[in-house]
């Protein structure tokens, strides 16, 4: 019965989308205020609907419901409660759900939010944001229904990949998703402006906080996978360059440029055209990482072939809307009205820099993944494109970026002076030649170019720290006063201070995992020890364990470092019985910013033990410098300047008051 | 700076850009990629010991010898040709007799295959869709692993 309802509810949600889809077009085009107001109502009961079919789906997860496929394909009565409802998104048909209950979610939210939109701008954008409804509430029900049943009911499910039962999968693809899902509405107003054929400079203005909160919430989800990843696959790996990671990289890495070129289109009323380009792309690539991460055909372009309705269905949409986007674009863009030029050596002109090395390496990305699928449909050639070509091509792209960071913030706008950037990052420069020094003097081997990308991760955190100190004017006015002007700096300030900043953080954790780590697979018997660094871990002996819905093998270390009990770690492999299969959970001590990890590999009949051992220095600095970004995020979104219609002071207002 | 300086610089620098990118990924296409074989793939094409590739295959029942420390050998088969493999390392949780693995490294002068890396890496159907292919090129592809992927319980809507 739940099912039913929440199917129904789905099929409603479709049949609103259709009609949110027209009449307020048709009353834009009629300048017709009573058609155009249809949207908003229509874009909540939109969201009531969705919510509906998608919590009668979990209540069916929850109450372990096996009539229904796709509970029993992928949940288990033993299964504890959270994995039940977080298996509601472990696969293709319930994750689609969650990608529209998202989509309504954010429709609702302009809807409600959106009071000081303009009427026309408004209800073209909810429009848009419902033709995107319409495509996936009818790819949900023709091709991927969640809510299909089986004849005879199973008496048991078939479980959740054991994988994917880790507090990892109710984080992050709802995050994402968030992410992906909130470019769709840079996406909506994109497509709104190009159908109105007009665009302003308050266009970034209301598009930049729905574009930051996107960024965010990506930035948040790509953090959380990875740091899943690592934790889970038991090789200590955080990033590999793999197809479905870079999926959910490129539209980080469009969104962040669309962010920084909106500012200029905001601040300086140029680059507009780019922007709408921009934001179109950065939706089209999440729109791709959706669809190649859950329909498999990353691994094998032939994948489509195991339903090939699915496969042309997902086509049709990334043709529909990429291709018709990029249409639109090419066949409107040109009406638009094109913002000034600047000069090269100015704010807007780093920006534009910004933007092109952003967008740069992004496509060798876009290249790199998608370049096996194209040789193989092509020759039927089958390659692996690994982290060697992304180390070649991101890399370079990326270096000049970072050394540019510093420089952007201090620059004025119209026409800055590089000399006199260069002179007030003198204080940074230093900073970071002393790193550099510090590093060399400390180095035992290595490449050559770690002390000088350890020197470039403290620039760019010095240099963002400058600006701060610029305008604060510290060091030439007391300390109070400093602090004072600090106060009163906007918090958009901030978090584009503290943002870049993390970018220092997060380098400096990537060179000091990749280059510092220390790393022993050993095999040993009870009572022995294996030494890392300075720690030396003393095996203890196993343990057996039942678990809700598995059975684990525990080893249990005494960790020492110079001699000291430190702890203990706990490394164990999972056995699911359900599924037959294996799974190794890994044991981590946090030491500072870097820490211990450990896995267990195999258990030998005689009671020895083979482990995979490592030292990671600074590794939590990875992570945790996204995280900052994510704050610094949150910081700019509460600048009320951002924020659309918040009143503005009163004496600026006072100020622009012409004497009558 | 005049207005058509203004926008020379600008293209000039998003072309300077491109081609700088476009430069890198040719190269590190030619370098850094990896191509994927069968066994029968490898002896067919005769490929030079040393150079880098993946191999793909079921690993032989019966094959799998563990040497000392983590040494460990074993055979990769497609069913129609078969690859000793050699291997020091640890074997991630999928590896087994009969399971579909893939392998990365080069061959030896005497026609072993020295990983580096084994993975067992996989899509719901405990199968890498790259042996899988391998397989069913060479007839070989197991009923069962069809089943598995066919297996849509009849389902009708509500």
């Amino acid at each position: 019965m739940i099912a039913e309802l929440g199917h129904y509810a789905l099929v409603l949600a479709l049949g609103l989308a259709l009609v949110q889809a027209s009449v307020p077009l048709l009353g834009v085009r009629r300048n017709d205020s009573v058609l155009m107001a249809v949207a908003v109502p229509t874009s909540v009961a939109q969201f009531v609907l969705v919510t509906t079919a998608f919590f009668a789906l979990i209540a069916c997860y929850v109450r372990s419901d096996f009539s229904l496929v796709n509970v029993f394909e992928n949940s288990h009565s033993a299964k504890p409660l959270i994995y039940k409802i977080t298996g509601v998104w472990g696969n293709h048909e319930g994750s689609m759900l969650l990608w529209v209950f998202i989509l309504s979610l954010f429709g609702a939210l302009v809807g409600v939010f959106g009071r000081n939109l303009p009427e026309r701008l408004k209800a073209s954008v909810l429009s848009v944001q419902s033709w995107i409804a319409v495509a996936f509430d009818l790819f949900i029900l023709l091709t991927s229904n969640p809510f299909l049943r089986i004849m005879d009911a199973p008496l048991e499910g078939r479980d959740l990949n054991p994988i994917l039962q880790d507090p990892g999968l109710a984080i992050h693809p709802p995050l994402l998703y968030l992410g992906y899902v909130g470019l769709s509405i840079s996406f909506s107003f994109a497509i709104a402006a190009l159908i109105d054929g007009r665009i302003e400079a308050a266009w970034a203005r209301w598009v930049r906080p729905w574009t930051l909160l996107a960024w965010m919430f990506l930035t948040a989800g790509i953090t959380m996978g990875s740091y899943w990843a690592y934790y889970t696959l038991g090789w200590g790996g955080w990033w590999f360059w793999d197809p479905v990671e870079n999926a959910s990289f490129m539209p980080w890495l469009a969104a962040t440029a669309l962010l920084h070129s909106a500012l200029v289109m905001e601040k300086r009323n140029a680059l507009k055209v780019w922007t709408i380009l921009l934001a179109i792309i950065a939706f089209s690539l999440s729109l791709m990482g959706t669809f190649l991460v859950r329909s498999g055909v990353l691994t094998s372009v032939h994948a489509f072939a195991n339903d090939p309705m699915r496969g042309i269905f997902i086509l049709a949409i990334l043709v529909l809307f990429i291709g018709g986007g990029l249409s639109l674009f090419a066949w409107r863009a040109p009406l638009l009205k094109q913002g000034g030029l600047f000069a090269p050596v100015s704010r807007e002109g780093a920006l534009a820099l910004n933007n092109l090395l952003l967008v740069a390496a992004c496509a060798t990305v876009f290249v790199g993944t998608l370049y096996p699928l194209a040789l193989e449909a092509l020759t039927g050639e089958k390659i692996s494109v690994g982290a060697p070509f992304f180390n070649a091509t991101f890399g370079p792209l990326f270096v000049p970026l970072l050394i540019a960071v510093p420089f952007g913030p201090l620059l004025a706008w119209k026409r800055g002076d590089l000399l006199g950037v260069a002179q007030r990052l003198t204080y940074a420069a230093a900073v970071a030649a002393i790193a550099v020094a510090v590093i060399f003097a400390m180095r035992r081997g290595g490449p050559i170019l770690v002390p000088f990308a350890i020197g470039l991760a403290f620039f760019v955190m010095a240099g963002a720290m400058t600006e701060i100190a610029e305008r604060t004017a510290l060091m030439r006015v007391p300390l109070a006063a400093a602090f004072a002007r600090a106060r009163g700096l906007p918090l958009s300030t901030w978090g584009a201070t503290l943002a870049h900043f993390a970018l220092g953080i997060t380098l400096l954790g990537i060179i000091g995992e990749t280059q510092w780590s220390a790393e022993s697979i050993a095999e040993i018997k009870p009572d022995e020890s294996i030494a890392i660094r300075n720690y030396s871990l003393h095996f203890d002996g196993m343990a057996a364990r039942q678990g809700p819905n598995y059975r684990e093998l525990a080893a249990h270390f005494t960790v020492r470092h110079r001699g000291e009990i430190v702890g203990v770690m706990e490394p164990t492999k999972r056995n699911f019985p359900s599924r037959g299969t294996a799974t190794t959970q890994t044991a981590l001590m946090t030491r500072g910013v870097s820490q211990l990890y450990i896995s267990l590999a195999e258990a030998k009949a005689d009671g020895s033990i083979a482990v995979r051992l490592y030292y990671k220095p600074l590794v939590l600095l990875i992570w945790l410098g996204p995280l900052v970004m994510v704050l610094a995020g949150a910081l700019s979104l509460a600048d009320r300047r951002l924020r659309v219609g918040a009143p503005k002071p009163a004496s600026r207002r006072v100020a622009l008051v012409p004497a009558e | 700076m005049t207005r058509k300086q203004r926008r020379l610089t600008l293209i000039g620098g998003a072309l300077g850009v491109l081609a700088v990118s476009v430069g890198l990924v040719l190269f590190a296409l030619q370098d850094s990629i990896v191509f994927f074989n069968s066994p029968t793939d490898l002896l067919q094409k005769q490929i030079k010991a040393g150079q880098r590739m993946r191999i793909g295959g079921l690993v032989k029942e019966g094959s799998v010898a563990r040497g000392d420390g983590l040494a460990v050998r074993f055979e990769l088969t497609d069913g129609a040709s078969t690859i000793p493999v050699s291997y020091q390392g640890l074997l991630p949780d999928l590896f087994r007799e009969g399971q579909g693995v893939v392998a990365e490294g080069a061959l030896d002068g005497h026609g072993t295959f020295r990983a580096d890396s084994v993975l067992a890496k996989h899509d719901e159907t405990y199968m890498p869709k790259e042996v899988a292919d391998a397989l069913k090129k060479h007839g070989h592809w197991k009923e069962d692993y069809k089943k598995k992927v066919e297996a849509v319980p009849p389902g009708k809507t509500p």
